[in-house]
Protein backbone atom coordinates (compact mmCIF):
# COMPACT_ATOMS: atom_id res chain seq x y z
CA UNK A 1 0.00 0.00 0.00
CA UNK A 2 1.19 3.73 -0.74
CA UNK A 3 0.82 6.28 1.37
CA UNK A 4 0.55 10.11 0.88
CA UNK A 5 4.05 11.94 1.55
CA UNK A 6 4.64 14.23 3.54
CA UNK A 7 7.25 16.92 3.56
CA UNK A 8 8.36 19.20 5.77
CA UNK A 9 9.34 22.56 5.23
CA UNK A 10 11.03 25.30 8.11
CA UNK A 11 13.43 28.22 8.77
CA UNK A 12 15.38 25.48 10.66
CA UNK A 13 16.54 22.16 9.91
CA UNK A 14 16.78 21.24 13.69
CA UNK A 15 13.06 22.23 13.62
CA UNK A 16 12.21 19.71 10.89
CA UNK A 17 14.53 16.96 12.14
CA UNK A 18 12.98 17.23 15.42
CA UNK A 19 9.40 16.98 13.74
CA UNK A 20 10.13 13.87 12.23
CA UNK A 21 11.41 12.59 15.20
CA UNK A 22 8.38 12.69 16.58
CA UNK A 23 6.20 11.82 13.48
CA UNK A 24 8.48 8.81 13.40
CA UNK A 25 7.57 7.82 17.02
CA UNK A 26 4.19 6.75 15.96
CA UNK A 27 4.26 6.36 11.87
CA UNK A 28 6.65 4.33 10.23
CA UNK A 29 5.21 3.27 6.77
CA UNK A 30 4.60 6.93 5.69
CA UNK A 31 7.42 8.88 3.73
CA UNK A 32 8.57 11.89 5.52
CA UNK A 33 10.51 14.29 4.31
CA UNK A 34 12.63 17.51 5.29
CA UNK A 35 14.08 20.47 3.71
CA UNK A 36 15.08 22.65 6.76
CA UNK A 37 17.62 25.87 5.83
CA UNK A 38 18.71 27.45 3.03
CA UNK A 39 21.40 25.79 0.91
CA UNK A 40 24.25 26.48 3.15
CA UNK A 41 22.03 25.34 5.83
CA UNK A 42 21.69 29.38 7.74
CA UNK A 43 18.01 29.84 8.33
CA UNK A 44 15.89 30.59 5.41
CA UNK A 45 14.12 27.99 3.08
CA UNK A 46 15.35 26.67 -0.32
CA UNK A 47 13.21 25.91 -3.35
CA UNK A 48 15.91 23.20 -4.44
CA UNK A 49 15.71 21.57 -0.56
CA UNK A 50 11.74 21.46 -1.47
CA UNK A 51 11.76 19.90 -4.37
CA UNK A 52 14.57 17.54 -3.64
CA UNK A 53 12.35 16.43 -0.79
CA UNK A 54 9.27 15.76 -2.83
CA UNK A 55 10.88 13.89 -5.03
CA UNK A 56 12.05 11.44 -2.11
CA UNK A 57 8.65 11.31 -0.49
CA UNK A 58 6.25 10.95 -4.29
CA UNK A 59 3.72 8.55 -4.28
CA UNK A 60 1.11 7.55 -6.95
CA UNK A 61 -0.94 9.14 -3.96
CA UNK A 62 0.84 12.54 -3.98
CA UNK A 63 2.41 14.80 -1.30
CA UNK A 64 1.60 17.54 0.92
CA UNK A 65 3.44 20.04 2.23
CA UNK A 66 4.14 21.57 5.67
CA UNK A 67 5.54 25.11 6.24
CA UNK A 68 6.35 27.32 9.00
CA UNK A 69 7.45 31.13 8.13
CA UNK A 70 7.26 33.86 4.85
CA UNK A 71 9.66 32.46 2.25
CA UNK A 72 8.85 28.38 2.97
CA UNK A 73 5.16 29.06 1.85
CA UNK A 74 6.37 31.04 -1.13
CA UNK A 75 9.39 28.40 -2.18
CA UNK A 76 6.67 25.82 -1.49
CA UNK A 77 4.74 27.30 -4.04
CA UNK A 78 7.67 27.62 -6.43
CA UNK A 79 8.36 23.88 -5.83
CA UNK A 80 4.83 23.06 -6.96
CA UNK A 81 4.46 25.45 -10.52
CA UNK A 82 8.15 24.00 -11.57
CA UNK A 83 7.09 20.04 -10.86
CA UNK A 84 5.42 18.17 -13.36
CA UNK A 85 3.09 16.78 -10.53
CA UNK A 86 -0.07 17.72 -10.52
CA UNK A 87 -0.95 15.66 -7.15
CA UNK A 88 1.09 17.70 -5.11
CA UNK A 89 -0.95 20.31 -2.10
CA UNK A 90 0.35 22.61 0.63
CA UNK A 91 -1.19 22.28 3.92
CA UNK A 92 -2.34 25.61 5.79
CA UNK A 93 -2.16 24.11 9.00
CA UNK A 94 0.67 24.22 12.02
CA UNK A 95 3.94 23.33 10.84
CA UNK A 96 4.25 20.66 13.84
CA UNK A 97 0.34 19.59 15.22
CA UNK A 98 -0.62 19.70 11.14
CA UNK A 99 2.12 17.42 9.88
CA UNK A 100 1.65 14.85 13.08
CA UNK A 101 -1.98 14.39 12.04
CA UNK A 102 -1.57 14.78 8.15
CA UNK A 103 1.05 11.82 8.91
CA UNK A 104 -0.99 9.82 11.03
CA UNK A 105 -4.31 9.99 8.40
CA UNK A 106 -1.93 9.32 5.96
CA UNK A 107 -0.86 5.67 7.86
CA UNK A 108 -4.13 4.94 7.63
CA UNK A 109 -3.69 4.84 3.59
CA UNK A 110 -6.30 7.63 3.04
CA UNK A 111 -6.46 9.84 0.02
CA UNK A 112 -4.06 13.25 -0.42
CA UNK A 113 -7.68 15.08 0.18
CA UNK A 114 -8.47 13.14 3.29
CA UNK A 115 -5.13 14.03 4.92
CA UNK A 116 -5.20 17.83 4.14
CA UNK A 117 -8.82 17.72 5.54
CA UNK A 118 -7.45 16.45 9.35
CA UNK A 119 -4.42 17.85 8.90
CA UNK A 120 -6.73 21.29 8.67
CA UNK A 121 -9.23 19.68 11.35
CA UNK A 122 -6.06 20.68 13.78
CA UNK A 123 -7.05 24.65 13.84
CA UNK A 124 -10.36 23.07 15.82
CA UNK A 125 -9.86 20.54 18.10
CA UNK A 126 -13.27 20.50 18.97
CA UNK A 127 -14.45 18.79 15.76
CA UNK B 1 15.22 54.13 -26.96
CA UNK B 2 15.10 50.32 -26.51
CA UNK B 3 17.32 47.66 -23.89
CA UNK B 4 19.20 45.83 -25.36
CA UNK B 5 21.40 42.68 -23.65
CA UNK B 6 24.36 45.00 -22.82
CA UNK B 7 21.68 47.34 -20.97
CA UNK B 8 19.88 44.26 -19.06
CA UNK B 9 23.55 42.74 -18.54
CA UNK B 10 24.40 46.62 -17.12
CA UNK B 11 21.37 46.52 -14.94
CA UNK B 12 21.91 43.83 -13.19
CA UNK B 13 25.79 44.74 -12.51
CA UNK B 14 24.56 48.03 -10.91
CA UNK B 15 22.34 46.51 -8.83
CA UNK B 16 24.37 44.03 -7.36
CA UNK B 17 26.82 46.56 -7.02
CA UNK B 18 24.66 49.17 -5.18
CA UNK B 19 23.50 46.05 -2.68
CA UNK B 20 26.84 45.12 -1.80
CA UNK B 21 27.56 48.68 -1.28
CA UNK B 22 24.52 48.77 1.29
CA UNK B 23 24.68 45.19 2.57
CA UNK B 24 24.62 46.33 6.13
CA UNK B 25 22.50 49.12 5.96
CA UNK B 26 19.90 46.69 4.13
CA UNK B 27 20.44 44.45 6.79
CA UNK B 28 20.02 46.69 9.81
CA UNK B 29 16.93 48.42 8.19
CA UNK B 30 15.70 44.46 8.37
CA UNK B 31 16.97 44.18 11.79
CA UNK B 32 14.52 47.15 13.26
CA UNK B 33 11.51 45.49 11.88
CA UNK B 34 12.05 41.80 10.72
CA UNK B 35 14.82 39.02 11.03
CA UNK B 36 17.90 41.02 10.16
CA UNK B 37 19.24 38.85 7.51
CA UNK B 38 17.85 41.15 3.79
CA UNK B 39 21.26 42.90 2.98
CA UNK B 40 22.96 39.50 3.32
CA UNK B 41 20.53 37.53 1.01
CA UNK B 42 19.94 39.92 -1.60
CA UNK B 43 23.79 40.57 -1.77
CA UNK B 44 24.31 36.38 -1.73
CA UNK B 45 21.67 36.45 -4.66
CA UNK B 46 22.38 39.25 -6.63
CA UNK B 47 26.48 38.41 -6.62
CA UNK B 48 25.31 34.74 -7.71
CA UNK B 49 23.35 36.29 -10.56
CA UNK B 50 25.77 38.42 -11.52
CA UNK B 51 28.05 35.58 -11.39
CA UNK B 52 26.16 34.07 -13.69
CA UNK B 53 25.09 36.56 -16.23
CA UNK B 54 29.39 38.05 -16.77
CA UNK B 55 29.86 34.04 -16.90
CA UNK B 56 27.24 33.15 -20.08
CA UNK B 57 26.68 34.67 -23.47
CA UNK B 58 23.41 35.87 -24.76
CA UNK B 59 21.28 36.92 -27.54
CA UNK B 60 18.22 38.28 -25.71
CA UNK B 61 17.02 40.08 -22.76
CA UNK B 62 14.66 37.46 -21.87
CA UNK B 63 17.53 34.91 -21.22
CA UNK B 64 19.17 36.95 -19.15
CA UNK B 65 16.00 37.68 -16.65
CA UNK B 66 15.68 34.53 -16.34
CA UNK B 67 18.60 33.80 -15.25
CA UNK B 68 18.66 35.78 -12.80
CA UNK B 69 15.44 34.65 -11.81
CA UNK B 70 16.64 30.97 -11.37
CA UNK B 71 19.57 32.22 -9.65
CA UNK B 72 17.40 34.22 -7.16
CA UNK B 73 14.99 31.92 -6.51
CA UNK B 74 18.00 29.02 -5.09
CA UNK B 75 20.36 31.43 -3.94
CA UNK B 76 18.39 34.05 -1.67
CA UNK B 77 16.70 32.08 1.20
CA UNK B 78 14.50 34.67 2.72
CA UNK B 79 11.31 35.61 1.15
CA UNK B 80 12.67 38.04 -1.21
CA UNK B 81 14.00 34.88 -3.41
CA UNK B 82 11.00 33.84 -4.20
CA UNK B 83 9.43 37.30 -4.79
CA UNK B 84 12.36 38.43 -6.60
CA UNK B 85 12.57 35.62 -8.38
CA UNK B 86 9.08 35.67 -9.81
CA UNK B 87 9.14 38.72 -10.63
CA UNK B 88 12.51 38.47 -12.90
CA UNK B 89 10.89 35.35 -14.24
CA UNK B 90 7.70 37.23 -15.37
CA UNK B 91 9.87 40.04 -16.93
CA UNK B 92 11.20 37.27 -18.90
CA UNK B 93 8.41 35.77 -19.99
CA UNK B 94 6.67 39.35 -20.77
CA UNK B 95 9.63 40.24 -23.14
CA UNK B 96 10.07 36.57 -24.67
CA UNK B 97 10.69 36.87 -28.58
CA UNK B 98 11.88 40.54 -28.67
CA UNK B 99 15.87 41.10 -29.79
CA UNK B 100 15.42 44.00 -27.52
CA UNK B 101 12.87 45.36 -25.30
CA UNK B 102 10.99 48.91 -25.86
CA UNK B 103 9.35 50.93 -23.36
CA UNK B 104 5.85 49.60 -24.02
CA UNK B 105 7.03 46.01 -24.05
CA UNK B 106 9.24 46.83 -20.33
CA UNK B 107 5.87 48.00 -19.12
CA UNK B 108 4.11 45.00 -19.45
CA UNK B 109 6.72 43.32 -18.11
CA UNK B 110 6.94 45.01 -14.94
CA UNK B 111 3.19 45.00 -14.89
CA UNK B 112 3.23 40.93 -15.33
CA UNK B 113 6.28 40.77 -12.74
CA UNK B 114 3.82 43.26 -10.36
CA UNK B 115 0.79 40.39 -10.87
CA UNK B 116 3.48 37.75 -9.99
CA UNK B 117 4.55 39.26 -6.45
CA UNK B 118 0.90 39.90 -5.74
CA UNK B 119 0.46 36.19 -6.27
CA UNK B 120 3.59 34.94 -4.60
CA UNK B 121 3.03 37.21 -1.66
CA UNK B 122 -0.50 37.77 -1.17
CA UNK B 123 0.22 41.42 -0.41
CA UNK B 124 -1.34 44.62 -2.02
CA UNK B 125 0.04 48.37 -2.17
CA UNK B 126 0.07 49.92 1.37
CA UNK B 127 1.13 46.63 2.92
CA UNK B 128 4.82 48.03 3.59
CA UNK B 129 6.47 45.48 0.60
CA UNK B 130 8.65 45.62 -2.18
CA UNK B 131 5.07 46.49 -4.00
CA UNK B 132 4.82 49.97 -2.65
CA UNK B 133 8.05 50.90 -4.61
CA UNK B 134 6.76 48.66 -8.21
CA UNK B 135 3.31 49.70 -8.37
CA UNK B 136 4.29 53.34 -8.48
CA UNK B 137 7.15 53.03 -10.91
CA UNK B 138 4.36 50.86 -13.06
CA UNK B 139 1.62 54.16 -12.86
CA UNK B 140 4.63 56.38 -14.10
CA UNK B 141 5.66 53.89 -16.93
CA UNK B 142 1.83 53.50 -18.09
CA UNK B 143 1.79 57.61 -18.07
CA UNK B 144 5.16 57.97 -20.68
CA UNK B 145 5.36 56.67 -23.89
CA UNK B 146 9.46 56.44 -23.56
CA UNK B 147 11.85 55.68 -21.06
CA UNK B 148 12.54 58.72 -18.26
CA UNK B 149 15.91 58.18 -16.52
CA UNK B 150 15.33 61.19 -13.81
CA UNK B 151 11.92 60.16 -13.59
CA UNK B 152 12.00 56.89 -13.12
CA UNK B 153 14.75 57.78 -10.02
CA UNK B 154 12.47 60.61 -8.21
CA UNK B 155 9.04 58.46 -8.45
CA UNK B 156 11.32 54.80 -7.24
CA UNK B 157 13.55 56.75 -4.66
CA UNK B 158 10.15 58.84 -3.07
CA UNK B 159 8.16 55.85 -2.71
CA UNK B 160 10.06 54.10 -1.06
CA UNK B 161 10.94 56.61 1.75
CA UNK B 162 7.24 56.78 1.69
CA UNK B 163 7.04 53.60 3.23
CA UNK B 164 8.42 54.66 6.77
CA UNK B 165 4.95 56.27 7.78
CA UNK B 166 3.57 53.00 7.08
CA UNK B 167 2.09 50.16 9.16
CA UNK B 168 3.18 46.82 7.78
CA UNK B 169 0.35 44.28 6.86
CA UNK B 170 2.37 41.93 5.13
CA UNK B 171 5.84 40.07 5.98
CA UNK B 172 7.84 39.90 9.45
CA UNK B 173 7.54 43.61 9.87
CA UNK B 174 3.15 42.66 10.07
CA UNK B 175 3.79 41.00 13.55
CA UNK B 176 5.13 44.00 15.00
CA UNK B 177 2.05 46.04 14.36
CA UNK B 178 2.64 49.79 14.79
CA UNK B 179 5.82 49.44 16.10
CA UNK B 180 6.66 49.05 12.41
CA UNK B 181 6.02 52.54 11.44
CA UNK B 182 8.80 54.79 11.64
CA UNK B 183 11.48 52.34 9.98
CA UNK B 184 12.14 52.26 6.18
CA UNK B 185 10.72 48.93 4.65
CA UNK B 186 13.79 46.83 3.45
CA UNK B 187 12.21 45.42 0.75
CA UNK B 188 11.32 48.81 -0.69
CA UNK B 189 15.02 49.92 -0.31
CA UNK B 190 16.47 46.96 -2.33
CA UNK B 191 13.71 47.80 -4.95
CA UNK B 192 14.50 51.24 -5.49
CA UNK B 193 18.72 50.45 -5.94
CA UNK B 194 17.20 48.10 -8.54
CA UNK B 195 14.83 50.67 -10.42
CA UNK B 196 17.63 53.63 -10.05
CA UNK B 197 20.44 51.44 -11.28
CA UNK B 198 18.21 50.85 -14.53
CA UNK B 199 18.07 54.54 -14.25
CA UNK B 200 21.74 54.87 -14.68
CA UNK B 201 21.42 52.41 -17.83
CA UNK B 202 19.17 54.53 -19.50
CA UNK B 203 21.37 57.33 -18.62
CA UNK B 204 24.28 55.93 -20.02
CA UNK B 205 21.90 54.41 -23.36
CA UNK B 206 20.94 57.85 -24.00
Amino acid sequence: MSHVGIVLISHSSKVVEGIKDIIRQVVHDVPVEVAGGTDDNDIGTSVEKVQGAIERAYSEKGVLLFFDLGSARMNAEVAIELSEYDNIKIADVPLLEGSYVGAVESGMGKSLEEVLESAKSVLNPNH
Amino acid sequence: MELQVQHALNWIEKTNEKIQTNKDYLSALDRAIGDGDHGLNMARGFQEAVGKTTSSSYTSVSDIFKDVAMTLMSKVGGASGPLYGTAFLKMSMAVKGEDSVSHERFTKGVEEAINGIIQRGKAKEGDKTLLDVWTPVLRMLQEQSDFEADSLENTAKSAMESTKDVMAIKGRAAYLKERSIGHLDPGSVSSYYLFASLAEVLKEGE
